[in-house]
C-alpha cells in the first residue's frame, strides 16, 4: 500500500524531498529562504563556488523539455560543487518504451544522491519519490499543472527582499491559473507565510474549479482585483490556449487581462511585478511594465539560483 | 454430484427467507431446503454452522480479457460471485456471434461462475454502425452496451435504441459526455484543482444521462444506467422511474466507499472511471441504493497489470479489481449504514438479477444451485498476494474487511472452497 504520510519530511520532521509547497511547514519554508539569503552573497562573488555538495551526484531528469529551469538547477548544483548530469529524457529512453520507474532504477544504480525531476504529468515526482532508494532526494522541478515548488520559493524570496513583512501584504496572481503550477506553488507559499489576502484574477475558463477553497479571493476583473495590491504576479499564457474554446484571441485577452501601466496604476504605488518567465510581451504583459521600474522579473531569475542552491544544500543535509 | 450444506443460516433476500437449516443439492439444482429428500446420500457435506448460506452473487460489471479468463473466474468464485455480466470491450470486441460463442464456451469449461456477455451495441464499439443485435442475442448476449465508449452521434444512438426496443433488448449505457470528459482524469472540483489534475465535471455524466433517459422515453428501449457517480444523476433516475420510464441503474461498490480526497498522493489505484467524486455525491449514491433508485451494486471488476498502474496518475489506466471485495465491501457499507443483512445482499443477488433480467440470485427448490457460504463475522486483510485476480490494482489493499467466503457453489459444482 502506498503511504499517505507526508512524503516530503523524514521521521525527524526534516525536509527529505521537495515535491510541493502545499503541506510544507512554515519553519521549513523560512529556513530555505534564510539559507538562500546566505547564497545570494556567494553568487555575487568572483569565485562563485562553495564545496558543500562535493562528491554528490545530482541528476536533472527532464521528462518535459525546459532549457531555462534545467540550466538554473545545473548552475545551482555546480556552485555547490556537486557532480551534475542532465538527462533530456523527453528525447531518449522513455520514447523507447522504458518506463519512468525503469529510468529511475537505472539512475539509482549509478549512485545518484538527488533527482531533479520535471514531468508533464501532475504527481509524477510523487511516484518517483515513492519508489526511490531511501537515501535519494527528489526535487520537483515542475509537474504538470500541479506545482513548481522552487519557483514558488523564489517568488516569495523575491517578495521578502522587497516587502519584508508577509503579514501585511495583498498579492494578486493574474492569468491562466488553471494550467499554472507556478500559481499553485505561490498560493501555498504565500498562505503558509501568513499573507492575509491572496487574489487570483482571470476569466472563468482559466480559473480551476473551487479554487477559492485554496484560500484565495477570486476576481474576474483585472481593474478590481489589482486595487491596493502590493505584489502582482503575471502568469504566462501559452499560445496553445487559443486553440480550444478557452479564449477567443490573444488580443482580446490582452485587452482584458494584459498588464499595462494604466491597469497597474490601480495597485499601490510601490507595488512590484513578478513573472515566472518566459514572458509573452503584448499578451499578458506590456513591455512598458515588464521593463519598468516596478518590475522585479530579472531579480527573480538571479534569486532563483540562490533558492535552488538552498533547497539542494538543505536536502543533502550539508548546511552547517 | 449430491451436496448437503448443513446447519447454515440460509437466506433468500428475494423471499425474505432466513432460517438456520440444511440445504440439499442434486444434479445442479437445489432439491430441498430443510428436510433431506428421501433416500439422500451426499457425495459431499459442507458444514456451514455459524455461516450464512446466500444465493451466489450477481455482478453486473466485469471486464475480462481472453487471456485472463481463468484467473478472473477463479477470482469470482473466491468472491462468491456465481453470475457475472461481462462487458463487450474484450479483445476482440464482442460484436460477432462467433466471438460470443467462444467466450461462453471457454467460461463454461471452468464449471464455476456463469458468464453472461453483453454484446456490442455498435460494430467495434465505434458508434457508427449497428452490431447484429439479434444474432448476438441468439448467441447468448443478455443486453447491449458500448462499454466505456460513448456513441457520440445521437442519431445513431437513437436508432440503436429503437432497433433494440423492436426486439425487447435492453441497452446498457455508461453516461459520459466524451467532450466534457475529454482529457479529464479526476472529478472536477477542489481536489483536482489542488492536485493539478484535469477534471471530469459531474456535468459530463448528467448531460449524457439526460440524453439517454429522453431517448429511452421516446424509443421505449429499456435503459440500464451503468456506474452512476454523481448526486444529480441519482435524482434524475429517481425522477425517470417515477415517470414510468423503463430505467434501471447500478453503482460501483468503490463509489459507495471512496471519494476524490482518497486519491491522496496521486495513488493510481484510485483512478477509476467514472472518477471518484465528492462526499456529497457518495452520500447521494448511498441513499439511492438504500431507497431502491439504484437497483444493483457492482464490483466494476477491472484487473490491470502493474505496468498499467505504476505510472503518473493521469497516465495510469482507470479501474480496480473488485470481484473478491464485492461481498466484503457490501457488508461494510451495510454495517455503516445500518442496513439489515438481507436487504444488503439483495443489491448483489435478486435485485441485480432482476435489473439484468436474469433468473439468478435466488435460493428456491428447483432453482439452479448457485450459492455462497460465508462467515459474516470474520475479518480478513486484503493483500496483493491474497488476490486470485490477475489484477492486483485495488484501492482497498491494506484494508481489513468483514466477510470471509467459505465456499461457492455454481450450477451445483463447488467452484471454491476455503482451505482453513
Amino acid at each position: 500500500m502506498l503511504s499517505k504520510k507526508n512524503l516530503q519530511l523524514n521521521d525527524n520532521g526534516e525536509l527529505h524531498h521537495l515535491l510541493a509547497i502545499e503541506g510544507l511547514p512554515k519553519r521549513i519554508i523560512e529556513r530555505i529562504l534564510d539559507t538562500a539569503e546566505s547564497f545570494v552573497g556567494i553568487n555575487e562573488r568572483e569565485v562563485k563556488v562553495v564545496p558543500l555538495l562535493r562528491g554528490k551526484s545530482i541528476f536533472n531528469i527532464f521528462f518535459e523539455n525546459s532549457t531555462r529551469t534545467r540550466t538554473t538547477f545545473e548552475i545551482a548544483a555546480k556552485r555547490l560543487s556537486a557532480d551534475v548530469v542532465s538527462l533530456d529524457v523527453a528525447r531518449s529512453s522513455t520514447s523507447k518504451g522504458e518506463t519512468i520507474l525503469d529510468t529511475i532504477a537505472n539512475l539509482t544504480a549509478m549512485h545518484a544522491d538527488m533527482f531533479v525531476v520535471r514531468h508533464s504529468e501532475s504527481g509524477a515526482p510523487y511516484l518517483i519519490a515513492q519508489h526511490a532508494a531511501p537515501h535519494v532526494h527528489v526535487v520537483n522541478a515542475g509537474d504538470g499543472r500541479h506545482e513548481h515548488p522552487t519557483q514558488g520559493l523564489l517568488d516569495v524570496f523575491t517578495i521578502r527582499r522587497y516587502k519584508k513583512d508577509f503579514t501585511r501584504l495583498t498579492v494578486a496572481i493574474v492569468g491562466d491559473v488553471l494550467h499554472s503550477r507556478v500559481a499553485r506553488s505561490q498560493i501555498h507559499a504565500l498562505t503558509t507565510l501568513g499573507v492575509p489576502e491572496v487574489r487570483v484574477i482571470g476569466p472563468r475558463t482559466l480559473l480551476p474549479a473551487d479554487i477559492e477553497r485554496l484560500g484565495v479571493r477570486v476576481f474576474t476583473s483585472l481593474e478590481d482585483g489589482l486595487k491596493g495590491v502590493d505584489v502582482v504576479t503575471m502568469l504566462r499564457l501559452q499560445n496553445e490556449r487559443m486553440n480550444g474554446a478557452l479564449l477567443p484571441s490573444a488580443s482580446e485577452y490582452f485587452s482584458r487581462y494584459g498588464l499595462t501601466p494604466q491597469k497597474l496604476a490601480a495597485a499601490r504605488p510601490d507595488a512590484i511585478v513578478l513573472h515566472p518567465g518566459p514572458m509573452n510581451r503584448g499578451v499578458e504583459i506590456d513591455s512598458a511594465v515588464a521593463d519598468g521600474s516596478q518590475s522585479v522579473i530579472l531579480p527573480q531569475v538571479t534569486y532563483g539560483i540562490a533558492v535552488r542552491m538552498a533547497v539542494m544544500a538543505i536536502l543533502a543535509g550539508a548546511t552547517r | 454430484m449430491k451436496i448437503a450444506i448443513r446447519r447454515g443460516r440460509v437466506v433468500d433476500p428475494a423471499s425474505a427467507f432466513d432460517q438456520v437449516t440444511d440445504l440439499f443439492i442434486a444434479a445442479g439444482k437445489i432439491v430441498s431446503v430443510g428436510a433431506a429428500p428421501a433416500d439422500w446420500h451426499s457425495n459431499r457435506e459442507i458444514n456451514a454452522e455459524g455461516f450464512v448460506v446466500a444465493p451466489g452473487f450477481v455482478d453486473l460489471a466485469v471486464h475480462v480479457k481472453r487471456g485472463t479468463l481463468a484467473s478472473e473466474i477463479a477470482a469470482a468464485a473466491a468472491g462468491g460471485v456465481t453470475s457475472m455480466v461481462c462487458s463487450p470491450d474484450t479483445d476482440p470486441v464482442l460484436d460477432e456471434p462467433g466471438l460470443v460463442d467462444m467466450l461462453r464456451l471457454r467460461a463454461q469449461s471452468f464449471h464455476a461462475t456463469h458468464l453472461y456477455p453483453l454484446g456490442a451495441l455498435t460494430r467495434a464499439l465505434a458508434g457508427g454502425q449497428l452490431a447484429e443485435l439479434s444474432k448476438l442475442a441468439q448467441a447468448g448476449c443478455i443486453a447491449f452496451s458500448q462499454a466505456d465508449r460513448a456513441v457520440t452521434d445521437t442519431q445513431v444512438l437513437m436508432r440503436a435504441m429503437q432497433y433494440a426496443a423492436t426486439f425487447g433488448y435492453a441497452v446498457w449505457l455508461q453516461p459520459e459526455d466524451i467532450h466534457l470528459a475529454r482529457n479529464g482524469v479526476a472529478h472536477e472540483g477542489e481536489v483536482a484543482s489542488r492536485l493539478g489534475l484535469a477534471g471530469i465535471p459531474s456535468a459530463a455524466e448528467v448531460v449524457a444521462l439526460a440524453t439517454h433517459i429522453e431517448l429511452a422515453r421516446v424509443t421505449g428501449a429499456r435503459l440500464h444506467v451503468c456506474r452512476v457517480s454523481a448526486a444529480e444523476s441519482v435524482a434524475m433516475i429517481r425522477d425517470a422511474k417515477a415517470r414510468g420510464i423503463a430505467v434501471t441503474a447500478d453503482v460501483s461498490i468503490n463509489h459507495l466507499h471512496l471519494i476524490d480526497i482518497d486519491i491522496g498522493h496521486y495513488d493510481s489505484n484510485f483512478r477509476l472511471s467514472p472518477p471518484l467524486r465528492t462526499a456529497r455525491d457518495r452520500d447521494a449514491l448511498r441513499a439511492g441504493v438504500i431507497d431502491g433508485t439504484i437497483d444493483a451494486v457492482v464490483s466494476d471488476h477491472t484487473p490491470r497489470p502493474d505496468d498499467a498502474k505504476q505510472l503518473p496518475f493521469g497516465e495510469a489506466a482507470p479501474g480496480a479489481t473488485g470481484l473478491e471485495m464485492l461481498l466484503s465491501l457490501v457488508l461494510r457499507f451495510a454495517e455503516t449504514a445500518g442496513v439489515p443483512l438481507l436487504e444488503a445482499l439483495g443489491w448483489i443477488t435478486h435485485r441485480a438479477a432482476e435489473a439484468a433480467k436474469l433468473s439468478a440470485g435466488r435460493i428456491a427448490v428447483d432453482h439452479v444451485a448457485d450459492l455462497c457460504v460465508f462467515d459474516p463475522g470474520a475479518y480478513r486483510l486484503i493483500t496483493r498476494a491474497g488476490l486470485r485476480s490477475a489484477g492486483k490494482n485495488s484501492p482497498f489493499i491494506g484494508y481489513e474487511l468483514p466477510g470471509v467466503v467459505r465456499a461457492t457453489v455454481a450450477g451445483g459444482h463447488i467452484g471454491y472452497e476455503a482451505t482453513a
